[in-house]
């Protein structure tokens, strides 16, 4: 197409891109594929088009899908439908509670286990190991991100659960049992267990963007503090760590998405009762769960529009939270570093 | 460079001080390193105990055959294998097409502020809960078609494909540069012939990579194929049927009470991990070796 502004001196200064589309009423010259090589062009960006404004009809679906047949139930319940503790299928009457408090304790309990392991982890392989062994430790955390989430479920049933209500739970309802928040019979089935299970599988995530976020860190911070006689840690501590502190927790907050709508691990551990309890040793269910047992088996249309509401709901929260959690890894990884230790 | 520093401070005459400051930099690495074997004994653990149960009960039966009735030993997953295979085929089908025309749009077209809202889209649709995503394509297909099918779970795992590998694209094909299509501009060769010819083909290799991950992370989805896909005890190759899917069926079987059918849930664990990591892994290598055509970059 270039070849076309070769006898038209005029031309030349621009730039050799944007040529393609600069002259569509000239004649062909006779050694050129002819115009429809220009509608070849104009077919293929509209076709790419296509497929990026497929993503956002993708995401307009979805809203559309989750709004329109959750009618029924938000008619039906209202605001009241988020504070009801009632979920009873028989007389149709439901409230979603007990799901919102399940998947919130579960999800914070995972990130209290999870985030300091998750930025030692990074903050060890960025910092401190030697360089060889950057590599393999990196690569092997993201393995456990490649784990499918019914094998993590698959192990916890027979692996994580009998140890818990052998050894873990029997130990902390004697040291700890007295805060209220360890007692009741060790099942070990329950909300620790999901919360447990829910904090491997959201390590790698919170730790590789924990890494990214450290690496963006410029080096001449580090010397600089080395150079006014700081340990490693110190360095690690008032250099880099602190500059990198929103971009983490943008890691963190990415972390909770994640969690929130993590739906079958927990489900074959959590023990799926729809209750409050204030001890994590008791059953408990949360909104993904719920969703993922009752779906299929649910008769009437108030009942499949109640689960549908939580699933709306689950999807506005998790939307938020990402949408906060991107803007604080951009932030640091995209803006000036040193705007962030201010 | 930090323990020159440190030892520098030992000498000097701030010993007391600078004691507390080097047991506090050996106690935050110990600290460190310790999070570090905390996080792998899982990891270590889950992969030793999925070999160790696993791999006693895979046998040719289990890859052949389709499950007995409860009580009966032996039968296989065949069925699940053959039903995973179709639906992540379907799912390919839908999601891959997609997924690299609006990653070629966001790299070649979109650097505007219509890119970045495509950008975002796909950031956002990339965290939508999996079983919301179930949801979607229950009362998308689900419900129009009046039964559940293969193709309504290779929709909902297409849904999930797409913003992975689109990001992953546009990635690179951005790595690409730019004299390489001006070059193909200037031999007179059309944009959207650059673009499939020279651009994409030499970001073949990172796309390919982008693909598989994409097809790695759904593959083991579970929770979209519930009310999707649903499961089938019995060899389906219809898309318009039910159909059985490796991580269902281990679903189903891991919350059975039968120790058979746990024994049974071990052996497709580890088959469904095997799979996952050899795709990925034999991907991986024909790429470094070149054979996929316009590899070598």
């Amino acid at each position: 197409m270039a070849n076309q502004a070769f006898p038209r001196p005029q031309l030349t200064g621009q730039p050799v891109s944007q040529k393609t589309t600069v002259e569509p009423k000239t004649r062909p010259l006779p050694l050129m594929p002819s115009s429809s090589g220009e509608v070849a062009d104009r077919l293929f960006g509209f076709a790419m088009l296509t497929c990026a404004v497929a993503i956002l009809g993708l995401l307009v679906l979805i809203v559309y899908e989750l709004v329109g047949r959750s009618q029924l139930s938000w008619h039906a319940f209202g605001w009241k439908f988020f504070a009801g503790r009632d979920w009873n299928p028989v007389e149709e009457h439901f409230g979603a509670l007990p799901f919102i408090y399940g998947t919130l304790v579960s999800s914070l309990l995972a990130l209290i286990i999870a985030v300091p392991l998750a930025v030692g982890v990074a903050v060890f392989t960025t910092e401190m190991c030697p360089k060889w062994l950057r590599g393999p430790l990196s690569f092997t955390t993201e393995l456990l991100a490649a784990i499918p989430s019914v094998i993590y479920g698959l192990w916890a049933i027979f692996v994580l659960v009998p140890l818990l209500r052998q050894y873990v739970q029997p130990f902390l309802a004697r040291t700890l049992g007295w805060t209220g928040l360890f007692e009741g019979p060790p099942y070990g089935i329950g909300m620790l267990a999901a919360g447990i299970i829910l904090a491997i599988m959201i390590v790698p995530i919170i730790s590789s963007i924990t890494r990214e976020v450290l690496m963006v860190v410029p080096q001449h911070q580090r010397e600089g503090v080395l150079a006014l006689g700081a340990t490693r840690w110190e360095m690690i501590r008032i250099g880099v760590l602190r500059n990198a502190r929103a971009g983490i927790l943008g890691g963190v907050i990415l972390g909770l998405g994640r969690a929130l709508g993590e739906t079958m691990a927990v489900t074959m551990v959590i023990g799926n009762r729809p209750e409050i309890a204030r001890s994590l040793f008791a059953p408990g269910y949360t909104m993904a769960s719920v969703i993922a047992n009752e779906f299929s088996e649910a008769t009437g249309d108030v009942y499949l529009s109640a689960l549908i509401e939580i699933g709306l709901a689950l999807f506005l929260v998790t939307i938020v939270v990402n949408a906060l959690a991107r803007l604080m890894v951009w932030s640091v990884t995209r803006g000036l570093p040193a705007r962030a230790h201010v | 460079m930090s323990e020159r520093s440190s030892n520098s401070v030992a000498q000097s005459s701030l010993l007391r001080i600078s004691l507390w400051r080097r047991f506090t930099d050996c106690f935050a690495t110990s600290v460190a390193a310790l999070t570090v074997v905390l996080v792998l004994l899982p990891l270590g653990a889950i992969f030793a105990y999925l070999v160790y149960r696993g791999i006693g009960s895979i046998n040719w039966a289990f890859l052949t055959q389709t499950p007995k009735p409860v009580g009966e030993a032996g039968g296989g997953m065949a069925n699940a294998i053959g039903g995973s295979v179709l639906i992540l085929g379907i799912a390919s089908l839908l999601g891959v097409p997609f997924g690299i025309g609006a990653g070629i749009y966001l790299a070649e077209y979109g650097r505007n502020r219509f890119g970045d809202i495509i950008r975002f889209t796909s950031d956002v649709l990339n965290g939508v809960p999996s079983i919301v995503i179930g949801i979607v394509a229950y009362s998308v297909v689900v419900l129009r078609q009046k039964h559940f099918s293969a193709v309504a779970g290779g929709f909902a795992l297409a849904i999930m494909m797409v913003p992975t590998i689109t990001r992953t694209t546009e990635e690179m094909l951005l790595l690409v540069p730019q004299s390489i299509r001006e070059a193909a501009y200037g031999l007179g060769v059309p944009r959207w012939r650059t673009t499939l010819s020279i651009t994409l083909r030499t970001a073949t290799s990172g796309v390919i990579t982008g693909v598989m991950l994409a097809f790695a992370r759904v593959a083991g989805e579970t929770a979209p194929l519930l009310f999707t896909a649903f499961g089938n005890q019995y060899w389906n190759l219809n898309v318009n049927q039910s159909t059985a899917a490796l991580p269902l069926q281990i679903f189903t079987y891991a919350i059975s009470p039968f120790d058979e059918w746990h024994r049974q849930a071990w052996a497709g664990a580890l088959v469904l991990i095997v799979l996952i990591v050899g795709a990925v892994a034999a991907v991986r290598i024909a790429v470094r070796r070149g054979a996929l055509a316009g590899a070598n970059n």
